[in-house]
Formats: structure tokens, C-alpha cells, sequence
């Protein structure tokens, strides 16, 4: 291990925000997995004579009106939300990379301003009305919400790279790059990207977290997964009306959603601190 | 800054007609047949017939959407298929909810972010600073139909000081309605404010560390002074554009919103014809928020250009 490598892991272990994000996320990213090969009951399971018990030992968050386990249904929720938000972001960078990458290697031409123009559009739509002319037309699905969201999660990633890029096309090695005949295009990838990684990193965890928040509202209104698939913004949805005497139902979820969100926003700025001293002040 | 304005009009220009083109094709053309479609499998042939006739969508595809765009030019938005009634005034009776919701959050939002963060910033590095910081971080974090959910368990269950939903109509009196919307407009404007809580703290530590503010304390201004002579002002640039850009989470937000409060607005408007596979008003509302959208940002960058000269020139 090298100098710097060594510096950098001391720096986050100090950085409390890094750490305790860091933390939050592996909680709710382990019980999503474990919720794969153990949940404490079945969930697909009714126990009618067990509804809405408030928490107790044997449910340690109670039950809702069809008697399942709450902490179950959490963790399986878990497996949705961050299955939507991360195939959301891989989409948002998987398209929105090469075009901010290509935007910037053609700058001021007619390509870069129809990429960019193309992205203020997109961002006049926000991920719900997208969501709401897919549902429209195809009905709702988890589907459909993976793709109103990755669509926003596009001019988000080009314009972030774009912006990187651009800083260090002026830079002297990749002019010495280009003396040595490599093309815009090898130069993007092999110069330009493995330096806007850290930034992209940064992004990438932000806008995770801000896919989380928009799948739990999608399938609280019923655009996002459909049951018998838990979701926390559902389980939040068929809390509501039993709020007054039930309000475990409601109280549960939503920490879910708020801890994981918070844990993700932490580690964000945590990692935008330790790749960038300079940021440090910028804050969100 | 005539030129910049036009220039300016020219890409709002295309902007609206490549949104309305794309929602004109992901609603009437995506789907095949939408009579079809809105009627179900068990449709009857005259029946189809006639809606299509309805609906228009016996021209081509071009002669469809250039029909569609002038109708709604001149206010003639289509005729809702399952209410029977104009979308126009569907539209018309629920912006009253709508728009006003909007226009509360974002004031709300306003008045709660500049506050703390020009508090937080002038303070950086104190307990206060840190716990706005903490605070607007937890803002952001907080599922908003959740906090909506959490304060009509507070409020209206157990206080009893709101209603727990829906809307008591202007004819019932301005404070009568303004309170009915108030619960809603706090869960709306919280993350928002936190946002912007956050980029005022920001954007004014930035500009107080620039030279014109050291020769403003040299000149012997007081720090407070300085702040705000000269800081303010010039921060509230990046602070004027998030504005502008939460826009559109406010009006996409009070279609959740809307639903927790079982409000009649736009965004029950829109649930209610998805169920309803009514895709004509679904088209004329989503058109709407997008054309609102982009408009509100066009103004924010004219604004700017008013606010920051050296903008005009870079376009």
C-alpha cells in the first residue's frame, strides 16, 4: 500500500460523516441481502390473527392489517428500492457519461449544443410526470419507475461530466496526448473518464439516494412495484388510512426510507470531501 | 440584452415544441389505437368509431398534433372522455388548488431557508451553523408524503388543530382555505427549504470570502454591515436559479402531496384519469406542468440576466 493510499484511509476513518453513512447503508444494503436467505416470518404469509400488533417480542416492529411482520416486509422492501435506484443510476450514467464525455470532446459544436439542449428538456420533466405518461400508457410496474427515474438520472450524469471534462481537456497531457495521434474518443475514455470518476462516485451516490426517495413516492401514489412485491412507499400507502390507530404501520417505513436516504447523503458528502479538500465548503 | 432575450425566446420556443411532441407521442401514438385503449377489450366497433371521431384521431399523425397544438393555443384543450366535461375547465377549477399550494410552498420554503441560511453562514463553524447543517440535512433526507403523513397524525389526529384532508373551497372564506392548505404547503416546502437553506449558506461563505467584501470591512463597515451591503445581493444568484429549478419538484411534488391530503387538484386530477384510462387529460396536464416548467425557468434566466450583466454576454 502506498503513501497516499495510506493517507486516504486514515482520512476516512476520521471523517465522521463518511463513516457513519457508510455505516447506515450497509444496514439497510445487508438486510436487503439477507432478506434474500432468511427473513424472520414469511411475507407472503397472512396471520390474520396476528394484524396490527404494535411491536413486541416476537415482532419486533409488529404487524400490519394482514397480520405480516413488519421487520420482514422492510427488509424485502430494501431489495426494491435499492434494486430500482441502482439500476436507475446505472442508467443514468450509462447513457449520460459517453454523451457528457462526447459533448465535451466536441465542444461548441452543433453536437454539444444539441446534447445539451436535449438535457434541459429532459430536466423539464421531473421523474413523476415521466412516471405518470409511462403509467399512463403501459400501466404501473417497477419497470416503468426504473425507467422514469433513469431517464431524469440522464442529463444529470452528461452535465456533470461534461463540466469535468472540459477542465481537463485544457490540460497539458492531453494535449500530449493528442501530439501522440490518440483520437477525441481514446482520449475520453482512457485520459478524460478515469479522471471524473471521483466526481461521478459522488454523484452516483447522491442521486441513489434521490432514487430511493422518488421509487417510495412513485409506489406510495401506485405507479412503482405492485403488490404482492414489498415496497416501502406501498407499505406507506396502506398505512395511511389506519394512521390513527396504527401508527407503527406508518412510523416504520418511513424511517426505513429516511435512514437510508440521510445514510446515503453522509456518505456522499463524506466522499466529496475526501476526494476534493477544496469542495469542502461548498456543502449541498 | 434585446438579443439575449431572444435568443433566449428562441430556445424556449423549442423547447415547448419538442415537449409537446414527445408527450404527443408517448400518449396518443405509443399506444396503438387510444380509443382502444381508453375503452378496453370489450369496446364495440360503432363505439370506437365514434370516439375516434371524437377524439380526431381519424387524420394523420402530423395533421393530429398540429390540430392538438392550435386547440390549445386558443384554450381548447379536448373534451374530457370520461367526465364528458371540457379538460379546460376541469383544469381551470383545479389550478385554484393547485397553483396556490404551489405559490404557499415555495413562499414558505423562501422565508424559512434565507433566514437560516444567512443565520448559519454568518455564524460558520458555531453550534447554530452546525445544527441548521444537521437539520437540513435530516430535510432533505425525509420522504415528504411521509412527513405530510407524520403531521396529520400530529396535527389533525391527536391536536386536532387542521383537518386531516381535503379542501374547504375559497367560497368558505380566504383564512378558512389558506389553512386547509397549510399542512400540506409545510410538507411541500420542507425539503425545498432545506435545499435552499443549504445553497444560500454556501453561496454566501463564497462571496464573503471575496476581495470587495475585505475592502468593505476596510473601508470600516461591520461584518453584519458588509453582509448585508454587499454579500447578500451578490449570493443571491445561485440561490435565485435553485428557486427557479424547484419549480418543478414543487409542482410534481403536490401531485403526491395532493394525494395524502385527498386535496382536488391537478395531481388527483391525473390519478383519477390514469384509473380512468382518460388519456386526454392526462396529456393536457402533463403538457401543462411542462409547459409551466420550462416557462418558470425561461423568467429565472431573464431575471438573472437583470440581476448579473456578465450573463447577457455569455448567453
Amino acid at each position: 500500500m502506498s503513501a497516499a493510499e495510506i493517507s486516504l484511509r486514515k482520512a476516512a476513518l476520521r471523517s465522521r460523516s463518511l463513516m457513519i453513512g457508510l455505516v447506515l447503508t450497509l444496514v439497510f444494503a445487508g438486510g436487503a441481502l439477507i432478506s434474500f436467505l432468511w427473513t424472520p416470518y414469511d411475507i407472503l404469509t397472512l396471520d390474520i390473527a396476528n394484524k396490527i400488533k404494535l411491536p413486541s417480542g416476537a415482532h419486533p416492529l409488529g404487524t400490519d392489517h394482514f397480520g405480516r411482520d413488519i421487520l420482514s416486509m422492510i427488509m424485502v422492501g430494501a431489495r426494491t428500492s435499492i434494486a430500482v435506484a441502482l439500476v436507475a443510476v446505472g442508467i443514468g450514467m450509462g447513457l449520460g457519461v459517453p454523451l457528457g464525455l462526447a459533448a465535451a470532446a466536441r465542444k461548441g459544436t452543433f453536437l454539444d449544443e444539441l446534447i445539451m439542449r436535449g438535457n434541459d428538456l429532459v430536466f423539464a420533466f421531473p421523474s413523476l410526470l415521466i412516471a405518470i405518461m409511462i403509467t399512463a400508457v403501459f400501466g404501473p410496474s417497477a419497470l416503468n419507475a426504473i425507467i422514469a427515474i433513469g431517464v431524469f438520472n440522464i442529463p444529470v450524469f452528461a452535465r456533470l461530466t461534461r463540466s469535468g471534462a472540459l477542465s481537463l481537456w485544457t490540460r497539458d497531457y492531453i494535449l500530449s496526448a493528442r501530439v501522440a495521434g490518440k483520437g477525441a474518443a481514446r482520449i475520453s475514455f482512457e485520459h478524460i473518464l478515469p479522471n471524473v470518476t471521483n466526481l461521478l462516485i459522488v454523484q452516483g451516490t447522491i442521486q441513489f439516494s434521490l432514487g430511493i426517495l422518488a421509487e417510495a413516492g412513485l409506489s406510495y401514489v401506485g405507479l412503482g412495484a405492485q403488490p404482492p412485491i414489498p415496497s416501502w412507499g406501498r407499505m406507506l400507502a396502506d398505512s395511511q388510512t389506519m394512521i390513527s390507530f396504527a401508527p407503527h404501520m406508518a412510523i416504520f417505513p418511513g424511517m426505513a426510507i429516511l435512514l437510508t436516504v440521510l445514510g446515503l447523503n453522509l456518505m456522499g458528502d463524506g466522499l466529496r470531501d475526501l476526494f476534493d479538500p477544496k469542495l469542502r465548503k461548498v456543502g449541498r | 440584452m434585446l438579443r439575449y432575450v431572444i435568443k433566449r425566446l428562441l430556445s424556449l420556443m423549442i423547447s415547448l415544441i419538442v415537449a409537446s411532441a414527445v408527450i404527443f407521442l408517448a400518449i396518443e401514438v405509443v399506444p396503438g389505437d387510444p380509443a382502444a385503449y381508453m375503452l378496453g377489450l370489450n369496446a364495440q366497433e360503432d363505439t370506437l368509431a365514434a370516439l375516434r371521431e371524437q377524439l380526431g384521431l381519424n387524420g394523420t399523425i402530423a395533421q393530429r398534433y398540429g390540430d392538438w397544438i392550435s386547440g390549445m393555443l386558443v384554450g381548447d384543450f379536448g373534451t374530457s372522455y370520461t367526465y364528458r366535461t371540457p379538460v379546460v375547465e376541469m383544469i381551470r377549477e383545479r389550478m385554484w388548488i393547485s397553483l396556490p399550494l404551489a405559490i404557499y410552498a415555495l413562499a414558505l420554503s423562501t422565508l424559512i431557508a434565507f433566514p437560516a441560511g444567512i443565520w448559519a453562514a454568518s455564524k460558520r463553524g458555531s453550534v447554530t451553523d452546525i445544527s441548521v447543517m444537521g437539520v437540513t440535512q435530516l430535510g432533505v433526507a425525509i420522504p415528504n408524503f411521509w412527513f405530510a403523513m407524520l403531521m396529520v397524525l400530529v396535527f389533525a389526529i391527536n391536536l386536532r388543530w387542521f383537518s386531516a384532508g381535503g379542501f374547504s373551497g375559497w367560497d368558505s372564506g380566504f383564512f378558512a382555505a389558506v389553512k386547509s392548505l397549510t399542512l400540506p404547503a409545510i410538507a411541500l416546502a420542507l425539503p425545498q427549504a432545506s435545499i435552499l437553506a443549504r445553497v444560500m449558506r454556501s453561496s454566501l461563505l463564497d462571496t464573503l470570502s471575496e476581495d470587495f467584501i475585505r475592502t468593505a470591512r476596510a473601508k470600516g463597515l461591520s461584518k453584519r454591515q458588509a453582509l448585508r451591503r454587499h454579500a447578500l445581493r451578490n449570493a443571491l444568484i445561485p440561490v435565485l436559479t435553485i428557486i427557479g429549478l424547484q419549480f418543478s419538484f414543487l409542482m410534481a411534488g403536490a401531485i403526491i402531496i395532493e394525494n395524502v391530503f385527498f386535496l382536488p387538484g391537478l395531481g388527483r386530477l391525473v390519478f383519477q384519469s390514469i384509473s380512468a384510462r382518460d388519456l386526454i387529460v392526462v396529456e393536457s396536464v402533463v403538457m401543462l406542468l411542462v409547459f409551466a416548467v420550462i416557462v418558470v425557468n425561461f423568467a429565472v434566466d431573464i431575471a438573472y440576466a437583470f440581476v448579473d450583466p456578465r450573463l447577457r454576454v455569455q448567453g
